[in-house]
């Protein structure tokens, strides 16, 4: 029997899962994703998790909960650096130690270290050492390896063209890779956050849904190209310290710069440690670019369908009524 | 001239006075945080920022009210929050009209030259490079002998006749420091501080317990975040040893690191083998260290929302179980009373003292 990888359905999940997939499959392992996140997953985070953490390390640990007795393996790689100059966030370097401690009776946990600072070849080494778990052909990781970072590239390709990671999976499960020109909208509005935020629908309480419901096009940070952010200049004089943070903010600049988008939503999270930095620089900047409309809006684990429809109808109209004015003007 | 302010953290703010005013600056020194500074600090941070960066901001503000241009600060590297602190505060109090100048030092092994160029802008009485060393030098000698004070203060407080005697003399002896100038007046007055203290009335049968504190940098040094725990406790007849000082610190963030350092990364390594940043990995590993050294508890201090503390307490529990230590944890905020905080520490010295009876009887039984 091929064995079990779980796989939380959070955090890394949006950005990397498909490169994940490809590659344990290829391997004759069956991953192993929990469900989606519901009420009864983020309860279980709340129970188990500290009461002071963040609520996407909450949803984390609800996750865990839902898929540690299906598996044989679980993987939570601690990844501390991808790009070789910002790091991720200390919750996620800790992650590991986190789950190790908290959960009793869990299955083996599979934590490799990947930090390309250290060695440039740090994400080939976890993966092999991943899938020595499975083989032990070292040709044959090499290859699965090289597959999972095409179908990666892929992913991120059809990322890019406005696909939510949801659409985006199963289009490469389809192999169609076609993609209907998106309709054109009245507005225009960025939503800048945590992929583990923006694209998880039961926690932003289906923000970018409601949006389109109103006539909104989103874009979302996937689509922002990754060259336009490494180029965003900002007036801050370190960057931000963390790689999702880094992105956020410098993607905040680019459009306050441009001026391409109606409004900007900052989707953010309670007890966020670094968004209280990136949220309060985004709401700095905004103030010199009056004519583009910030919103942050903060979710946690009482948000409700209600009051957040009614604060993205009130923002909404309000940034169309201003375009009315200034087009009639 | 140059009106400088710095953090107020602990009585390191002596040694800094004396620094600053010797390169040549008037400082403006910073108050010590109340209640005013964290309300000001919290009306204009952002929510969910640390404790300290709202005790800090509301300490630039009072001071800026009272002419400061100036802050002089320490960066970092990440990835805890706070070598981002400085640059938000001065867009804060740019945003907020106040037009201050910020001098943000990163550690001058890695910037020898932005250390050197900032060391510069500091110095309006143009001293020479070797007299700039030679001030630098004195604030040393003065810290660490103020560290000294602070640590005789933890051992001798418990076991006081007198109550308040200890905090008396402690408070003295930091006056005394202060005015002392130069190497041997430093000595002096360190050697005055020792013959105070050691003149205080003790009782010596009595039954001390042993804490050591551990935790977030900021809210261990300054007793007015932290609400006096040291003294609370002290008066509970509660010896404590705090796992952090600023020379410490220092040495081991700036210099080559101490053994001590090492031991503690070591200790650490079975529960949190990564350096998240912050004093996370410390925590745990003073934590271990504390056990092994048969004391009594440990009290975690961190501040609201702080990234690496959580995920410190997250594994605290069983570092708890597996080395039978008794560990409590505040987190604190500007919503932290007092009077809340004294039951929950009398509550657990009360454990303490129960688990240590039992420990003896047990002993005494197994004896006879």
């Amino acid at each position: 029997m091929a064995a079990k990888v779980g796989i939380p359905r959070t955090l890394f999940y949006y950005v990397y899962f498909p490169m994940v997939e490809t590659f344990l499959k290829e391997l004759g392992a069956e991953p192993v994703v929990s469900s989606k996140t519901s009420r009864k997953i983020l309860d279980d985070g709340v129970r188990e998790a500290l009461a002071d953490a963040c609520v996407p390390v909450k949803i984390f640990f609800g996750h865990v909960q839902d898929v540690k007795d299906k598996i044989d393996f679980l993987f939570v790689p601690r990844v501390v650096c991808l790009n070789g100059r910002t790091i991720y966030c200390p919750k996620f370097l800790g992650l590991p130690d986190m789950i190790k401690h908290t959960f009793d009776q869990l299955p083996e946990v599979i934590d490799t270290r990947i930090d390309v600072r250290d060695d440039r070849f740090a994400v080939w080494k976890a993966f092999y050492m991943l899938g020595k778990k499975f083989t032990n052909s070292t040709a044959k990781i090499f290859f699965s390896y090289n597959k999972a970072k095409r179908v990666l590239k892929l992913y991120h390709k059809l990322l890019k063209e406005g696909l939510s990671p949801e659409a985006a999976m199963n289009k490469l499960k389809s192999k169609d890779y076609n993609i209907k020109p998106n309709h054109q909208s009245l507005l225009k509005f960025a939503v800048l956050g945590y992929p583990y935020i923006v694209h998880d629908k039961y926690i932003s309480v289906n923000l970018l849904d409601k949006l389109n419901k109103l006539g909104v096009e989103t874009i979302t940070l996937e689509q922002v190209p990754l060259n336009i952010i490494k180029n965003t200049k900002t007036d801050i004089p370190k960057d931000m310290f963390w790689t999702f943070s880094d992105m956020v903010l410098k993607a905040a600049y680019h459009f306050f710069n441009r001026g391409t988008v109606d409004g900007i939503i900052h989707l953010t999270a309670f007890g966020c440690g670094p968004d209280s930095m990136v949220d309060k620089y985004m709401e700095l900047k905004s103030k010199n670019h009056p004519h583009i409309p910030f919103m942050s809006v903060t979710i946690d684990e009482h948000s409700g369908e209600a009051g957040m429809y009614t604060r993205l109808e009130a923002f909404v109209d309000m940034v169309k009524r201003k375009k009315e004015a200034v087009n009639n003007a | 001239m140059r009106k400088v302010t710095f953090p107020h953290m602990g009585h390191s703010y002596i040694a800094f006075k004396m620094l600053m005013e010797d390169m040549g600056n008037e400082v403006i020194l910073p108050p010590r945080p109340s209640k005013k500074t964290l309300d000001l600090g919290v009306k204009y941070a952002p929510e969910f920022a640390c404790l300290p960066y709202k005790i800090l901001l509301g300490t630039y503000l009072q001071t800026a009210e009272m002419g400061m241009d100036t802050i002089v600060t320490s960066g970092g590297a990440g990835p805890c929050r706070a070598g981002h602190y400085a640059h938000l505060h001065k867009a804060i109090l740019h945003d907020l009209g106040y037009n201050v100048d910020l001098v943000c030092f990163e550690a001058p092994k890695k910037h020898p030259i932005d250390f050197y160029r900032k060391v510069q802008k500091l110095n309006s009485a143009k001293l020479s490079v070797l007299s700039i060393i030679e001030a630098i030098k004195r604030g040393w000698h003065k810290l660490k002998a103020l560290d000294h004070m602070e640590k005789l203060s933890h051992k001798i407080r418990p076991r006081e006749l007198k109550r308040g005697t200890t905090s008396k003399v402690y408070k003295m002896t930091q006056l005394w420091l202060d005015e002392a100038r130069t190497h041997k007046e430093i000595e002096e007055a360190e050697a005055e501080g020792i013959k105070a203290f050691n003149n205080i009335p003790q009782d010596p049968n009595r039954e001390v317990l042993k804490v050591g504190l551990v935790g977030e940098i900021y809210v261990l040094l300054e007793p007015a975040s932290n609400l006096e725990i040291e003294e609370t406790l002290g008066h509970m007849g509660v010896e404590v040893e705090r796992s952090m000082f600023l020379t410490g610190w220092t040495r081991d963030n700036l210099g080559k690191g101490t053994e001590e350092l090492i031991s503690v990364t070591d200790a650490a390594k079975p529960y949190l083998p990564e350096l998240i940043g912050g004093h996370g990995r410390d925590t745990i590993g003073h934590t271990v260290l504390y056990a092994k050294r048969k004391f009594d508890g440990v009290i975690q201090l961190a501040p609201f929302t702080c990234i690496p503390e959580i995920v410190a307490r997250t594994i605290l529990p069983k570092v708890s179980i597996i080395h039978d230590i008794p560990v409590l944890t505040f987190f604190l905020d500007e919503q932290t009373g007092k009077a809340g905080m004294v039951t929950r520490l009398e509550a657990f010295v009360d454990l303490l003292r129960r688990k240590k009876q039992n420990t003896k009887l047990n002993q005494a039984a197994a004896l006879s």
